[in-house]
């Protein structure tokens, strides 16, 4: 199944409906980083709410995802992720480290605004803009 | 069923003129028994006192209970049911377990009133021999299923009344407080052990989604003791917050758990951790953008 992938602004949003099969995750990777450059996204929301298992492969891609964004100047941020999911996946060391997380959509949209903030303040995309 | 039981024990052609020899024995013991109740009881209760059972109850009380254990006792030998007795027996457990009765009360006091009635037995029966084997032959397998009845009731409601406390501990011991808008406190008191930890970690990440936490203080200042499997469910327990996108902040760390903690090597760089539980308040506040200031302050402002 094909996970759609909405624009909203700045960001990208891949809403994943339902259980993903290895191949699936790996059309949506592939999708999410070539969306990243055509659009010029600054960041990517992958909302898993309605997983209710999280796999290996799953974790990995999601961290290939978040770390691919990143060399194509986007930041991502993985929303949605269930408290049982959560806890098998510390159980399991699957940890998604240096992947942002938050509670859901809203937070995630939060996070995003804050972080592309900071980066334009440091002097990212809209140094030049400034002048 | 004790009758039953004697059965089972001796297949023997005249088994039927056997139990209903037993059954007559039986019903001429309780006439007996009912017939002295009065006198059997007072014995009953003051063999009690002397031997310094039920100490946590009055006399009066040790004579109100020792009537309706007797009553019920004679009843069981009567019908062969022990089901009353069951019910009485655990009845009879609910209302002294809390006041610090102990097994060894409980067994003593029904395995004295047993006493009791063979001696009385005995000196009914002491010149008829044989009668006196046969009546002890019914009443020795009722008596001690009596007691066994009675004990086992009183240790299955010790250890539901222990099983049911545990459980309210379980529940009490792991409160997530909701301090400001979007920060939870999770005070952690006492000893942890790898089921406590799980279910702290599942109320925690629950907590987390019900009140939309962002920042969560987990405060360990009442933990004692901390070893590898505690530190790492500390850390799983991190992880898991911060997928539900929470920020964890520890706080509360004696010295004597920093010191084995970093003796057995447990990798904390990913936790946050802050001195004492006011600190990581007001880290939190910080990372959540509030500023306390004091009221003076900002009077004259306005």
């Amino acid at each position: 199944m094909e996970v759609p992938i909405l624009k909203q602004g700045h960001y990208l949003i891949a809403s994943i409906q339902s259980a993903l099969t290895d191949a699936d995750l790996s059309q949506l990777r592939e999708a999410l980083i070539e969306r990243v450059g055509r659009f010029r996204a600054r960041g990517v929301i992958v909302d898993v709410t309605a997983l209710d298992v999280m796999d290996s492969f799953a974790v990995r891609t999601l961290r290939d995802i978040a770390h691919m964004a990143r060399l194509r100047g986007a930041e991502t941020v993985i929303v949605g992720i269930q408290p049982e999911v959560a806890f098998a996946m510390v159980q399991l060391g699957l940890t998604l480290k240096g992947v942002s997380t938050a509670l859901d959509l809203e937070e995630g949209l939060a996070f995003l605004n804050v972080q592309t903030q900071i980066r334009i303040e440091r002097g990212g995309p809209g140094r030049l803009d400034r002048g | 069923m004790a009758t039953k039981g004697k059965d089972a024990q001796s297949p023997l052609p005249d088994s039927q003129a056997q139990t209903e020899s037993t059954a007559a024995l039986l019903r001429e013991l309780v006439a007996h028994l009912r017939q002295n109740r009065t006198q059997l009881r007072e014995e009953w209760a003051r063999r009690i006192t002397r031997a310094q059972l039920l100490t946590a109850m009055t006399e009066e009380e040790i004579f109100a209970e020792a009537t309706s254990v007797y009553d019920n006792y004679v009843e069981a030998l009567e019908t062969g049911t022990f089901e009353a007795l069951q019910a009485y027996a655990r009845n009879l457990s609910e209302r002294i377990i809390p006041r610090g009765v102990e097994t060894h009360e409980v067994v003593g006091i029904v395995l004295l009133l047993r006493d009791v009635l063979a001696r009385s037995l005995f000196s009914k029966y002491h010149e008829d021999f044989d009668k006196l084997n046969r009546i002890l032959d019914a009443y020795e397998p009722a008596a001690n299923r009596i007691a066994n009845t009675v004990a086992v009731g009183f240790v299955q409601e010790r250890e539901r009344i222990i099983r049911q406390q545990q459980e309210a501990i379980r529940e009490l011991s792991t409160p997530v407080l909701q301090v400001r808008e979007r920060l939870l406190i999770l005070p952690i008191i006492g000893v942890i052990d790898p089921q406590r930890a799980r279910q702290l970690t599942e109320q925690l990440l629950r907590a987390i989604r019900t009140n939309r936490a962002k920042v969560v203080v987990i405060d360990i200042t009442g933990v004692a003791a901390m070893d590898s499997n505690v530190a790492n469910h500390l850390v799983q327990t991190v992880e898991a917050s911060r997928l539900l996108g929470a920020t964890v902040i520890v706080t509360g760390l004696s010295p004597e758990i920093a010191q084995t903690l970093v003796t057995i090597g447990v990798d904390l760089s990913e936790m946050a951790t802050v001195g004492d539980l006011q600190g990581g308040i007001e880290e939190a506040e910080r990372l959540l953008g509030y500023k306390v200031v004091p009221l003076e302050e900002l009077t004259p402002k306005a």
